[in-house]
């Protein structure tokens, strides 16, 4: 195997009989669980009804006319804790639940097969004069940007990297979301004449000012940053690196065997932890450990990542934390870490851990991955004087709406840790909400003139 | 072990289950193959002047990834040279004397066609024949098969025809394109028949093709009606047979077919008065092979009854076969829905509130906020539905409400009335 073929897509798409059979098996519940269960309230008895009517196309548009990232949600959502897990098939008294996931996966795919290229599948209202800025191009900023072209507005995408995408162009992993995929959804929102300005820098390249200047609205979806510092010595090594960079770098760059039969060390369990650790095993690290300072309850990370992580080999060290990073000739050689114990819950009722005295131990590395969370995009909070608490922007309640008129805030900027999940699906729901807020504004701002 | 043989209008068999006559049972090869598979006999396929088939010929309902609910073919009799068949009639016979050999026969409506044939056939060595009065395509066009059995006179004349040479006892065979069955079964005693089989197939049009929008199955650009069988159609044929068992008019033996797909099928088909079963479509669908969970099934279900012999089954339930005006106005049933199992998909309460009765209520349990589907007994014309539609076996019961009232019919309100 290739290193590239490490990297094609894991999950198997349903073969077409596995499909039809598995949407005959819904029973196309009335006001059904598992809408209730989607943040973007994809009406899924009905895509999966089309499924086994051959009406693939009806289908696709069901799904995508809720979320236009239908295609990415069915690959990356934690479809068990969401509508699967909501299926009332599930339980003593039914069978198992529909493969909700897997199904909206065979509906989509079908869409981007038989898309012609730069054809929308969805309609554009006749343009109403209204120009509206969209910083990020990530799944919050594309799904606003899609409903609001939509409803006729002239809308421009800011973004700092070369591509659309966001999180699922740069940060998922290839083998869970092939890039492909990406691509197709943010064509369909370009082919509603979205305008993307790439590499392009508010605060450097455009002021915010000239965002408020020329649009009537500007709606906040920058995401989050980088892999903080872990402040301790040795951090700055050859062989310490970001794991979002790090997984970034297997989406955009040539794969490289550089940790081919090398140790690699991931430091923090959630979701990216895990990312980065499989993106090792499947780089051809020798060994890929994930060193956590709590235990394996308190991990942020979904169960079948973890489960996924496992069966890649990944091998999990509850309980420790790094307190150095050791190295030779600028390189890293090693880590020390202290053994870990919980104490009492913090203010999200996760135990806090400590440290047990002379417990240090290391262990020898090549590479150590720093997974520790993301910065915030605290410049723009300053650039748009946005109140916020503890670089969160504040918004309104389901408006998504910020201190500032025509200024909204969505996505992982605004996401406060612990509150709820920080998931693909329900960034595109704050994208559609924050749509409709923007629509509704400046639609009554019309009549009150 | 309950004992399967049957004994049909003289006819002994080693167990009920028999081959329809139909392209399963064409040729010596097939019959014998079926005789070993365990079928108790069979009615071979219908012998007359050979005629020519087309291509293609069958077409079938897929519906919620079950594959042939229903079946239609627009094949014709038998398309072998007549003296192939007799040979091979004679050689199974021999190969296979306790298995049930009845031969299935189609000729012009005259006196000396029908004294030919059936002298010819019994001459081999047969233990019944059985007339084709059903075939709704291509020989109703030249006067045989349907367009016979859709007159009973002409049913009744040919069988007279053929009883006068007739060795063995004679099955008439019926079609169910006909506004009352009864009327050609009766007929067919009046000629003398020594039993009835229904049904024969149904005038159908399967299908049209969304690309090339012609008829399935198509020859050539055109397509013509087909006879329709497979599971579909046996609640149309269970109620041919109960209509017929319960008409002192008709009192002969009933071979039934329609449908019958496995040994549930069968039990119904006895109870409601078949001393006989044919089977094809499931034949066609899955192989001979079927025939031995049919047994299987149906010895199990006796042993659970006590019940010695499959004999003891026939014509069981007809008494309960009733008419509408007998029914008794005074009984209710309503829905009560079992909110262990319930799994709340609401499909109940959504087909309740649109199509029905309104009665089913959405409730919040109050201590543990969970919806519980309730129904308003009060409102509750315990129409079934809700129990149809729900995915859960048992968790909608009807539930017999005891009234005051003594039980009363239509039929007693009105002759109180006179």
């Amino acid at each position: 195997m290739s290193l590239q073929d490490n990297f094609k897509e894991v999950v198997p798409a349903l073969k077409p009989k596995e499909a039809v059979d598995e949407a005959n098996r819904c029973l196309f519940c009335y006001d059904a669980p598992c809408v209730q269960a989607c943040p973007t309230g994809i009406n899924i008895p009905s895509f999966i009804k089309k499924i086994t009517t051959d009406n693939l196309l009806g289908s696709a548009l069901t799904i995508l006319d809720s979320n236009p990232l239908g295609a990415s949600c069915a690959r990356v959502c934690p479809t068990s804790e969401l509508c699967e897990g909501a299926c009332v098939l599930n339980g003593p008294a039914a069978s198992k639940a529909i493969q909700i996931g897997l199904l909206q996966r065979h509906a989509t795919d079908w869409a981007m097969e038989n898309t012609k290229p730069n054809t929308a599948l969805f309609k554009t209202a006749d343009p109403n004069g209204k120009k509206i800025a969209i910083v990020g191009a990530g799944p919050a900023g594309l799904s606003a940007a899609r409903d609001l072209a939509r409803l006729g507005y002239l809308v421009t995408v800011y973004e700092a990297k070369p591509r659309a995408g966001g999180l699922n162009a740069y940060g998922i992993v290839s083998f869970r979301l092939p890039e492909d995929v990406v691509a197709w959804e943010v064509e369909q929102i370009e082919a509603l004449g979205v305008q993307f300005c790439f590499e392009t820098k508010i605060g450097e390249d455009v002021s915010a000012q000239d965002l408020l200047d020329n649009h009537d609205s500007v709606i906040l979806a920058a995401g989050m940053g980088y892999v903080p510092a872990l402040n301790i010595e040795g951090e700055d090594l050859q062989g310490v690196l970001d794991a979002v960079q790090f997984v970034e770098d297997t989406k955009t760059k040539p794969l490289t065997n550089h940790l081919l039969g090398k140790k690699v060390a991931v430091i923090g369990a959630g979701n990216t932890a895990i990312d980065a650790a499989t993106c090792s095993t499947r780089l051809g690290a020798d060994n890929v450990k994930i060193l956590y300072r709590r235990t394996v309850a308190e991990m942020t990370a979904y169960e079948f990542e973890y489960e996924f992580a496992k069966n890649d080999g990944v091998e999990f060290r509850w309980l420790v934390a790094p307190t150095r990073i050791l190295g030779e000739n600028g390189r890293v050689t090693g880590l020390q870490l202290i053994r870990m114990e919980l104490g009492e819950p913090d203010e999200r009722g996760r135990r806090r851990p400590r440290e047990v005295a002379g417990s240090e131990f290391t262990l020898e590395l090549d590479f150590v991955i720093k997974a520790i969370g993301q910065t915030r995009q605290t410049h723009l909070i300053d650039a748009f004087q946005l109140q916020h608490e503890h670089g969160i922007p504040l918004v309104e309640s389901g408006t998504y709406r910020t201190s500032q008129p025509n200024v909204f805030a969505i996505g992982d900027f605004i996401f406060k840790t612990g509150k709820t999940d920080a998931m693909v699906v329900t960034a595109v729901q704050q994208g559609k909400d924050a749509a409709v807020a923007v629509h509704t504004q400046l639609t009554s701002q019309k009549v009150q003139s | 072990m309950a004992d399967l043989r049957i004994k049909f209008a003289g006819i002994e068999s080693p167990n009920p289950f028999w081959l329809a006559s139909a392209p399963p049972t064409n040729s010596g090869y097939q019959v014998q193959r079926a005789f070993e598979a365990g079928w108790g006999g069979v009615v071979w396929k219908t012998l007359g002047e050979p005629v020519l088939n087309v291509s293609s010929r069958y077409a079938a309902i897929h519906r919620g990834g079950q594959r042939v609910l229903g079946f239609n073919n627009i094949e014709l009799i038998s398309d072998r040279p007549l003296e192939d068949n007799l040979r091979e009639i004679a050689e199974t016979k021999k190969r296979f004397p306790h298995n049930t050999l009845i031969v299935s026969l189609m000729v012009q409506p005259k006196r000396e066609a029908w004294h030919e044939i059936v002298k010819a056939v019994e001459a081999v060595g047969v233990d019944g024949l059985e007339l084709n009065f059903g075939c709704p395509h291509g020989m109703a066009e030249r006067g045989m098969g349907s367009a016979s059995g859709q007159q009973p006179d002409m049913v009744r004349q040919q069988t007279e025809w053929v009883k006068e040479v007739a060795q063995t006892p004679v099955i008439v065979k019926l079609t169910p394109n006909i506004t009352d069955i009864r009327f050609t079964a009766r007929a067919a005693r009046q000629g003398g028949a020594d039993a009835v089989s229904m049904i024969n197939t149904i005038n159908s049009l399967m299908g049209v093709d969304l690309d090339s929008w012609l008829p399935y199955p198509h020859v050539d650009g055109k397509g013509a009606h087909g006879g329709y069988c497979g599971p579909a159609v046996k609640p149309i044929a269970l109620n041919m047979v109960a209509e017929c068992a319960r008409d002192s008019r008709i009192a002969l033996p009933i071979s039934g077919m329609g449908g019958i797909s496995n040994w549930q099928d069968a039990v119904e088909f006895l109870l409601m008065g078949a001393g006989s079963l044919q089977v094809c479509t499931a034949a066609m669908h899955h192989g001979f092979r079927i025939v031995e969970d049919m047994k299987d099934g149906l010895n199990h279900y006796l042993d659970q009854k006590g019940l010695p012999s499959v004999m003891d089954l026939v014509g069981k339930s007809v008494a309960t076969y009733s008419d509408w005006g007998d029914l008794n106005l005074n009984y209710k049933v309503v829905a009560r829905i079992n909110n262990d199992t319930c799994i709340n998909c609401n499909k109940c309460y959504i087909s309740c509130e649109d199509t029905s009765h309104q009665c089913i209520d959405r409730v919040r349990e109050p201590d543990t906020g969970r919806e519980l589907l309730v129904v308003r007994e009060d409102d509750c014309v315990g129409c079934n539905l809700c129990s149809i539609v729900c995915p859960v076996d048992g968790t909608i019961q009807m539930v017999e409400i005891p009234t005051e009232k003594q039980p009363q019919s239509w039929n007693q309100l009105q002759s109180g009335v006179k």
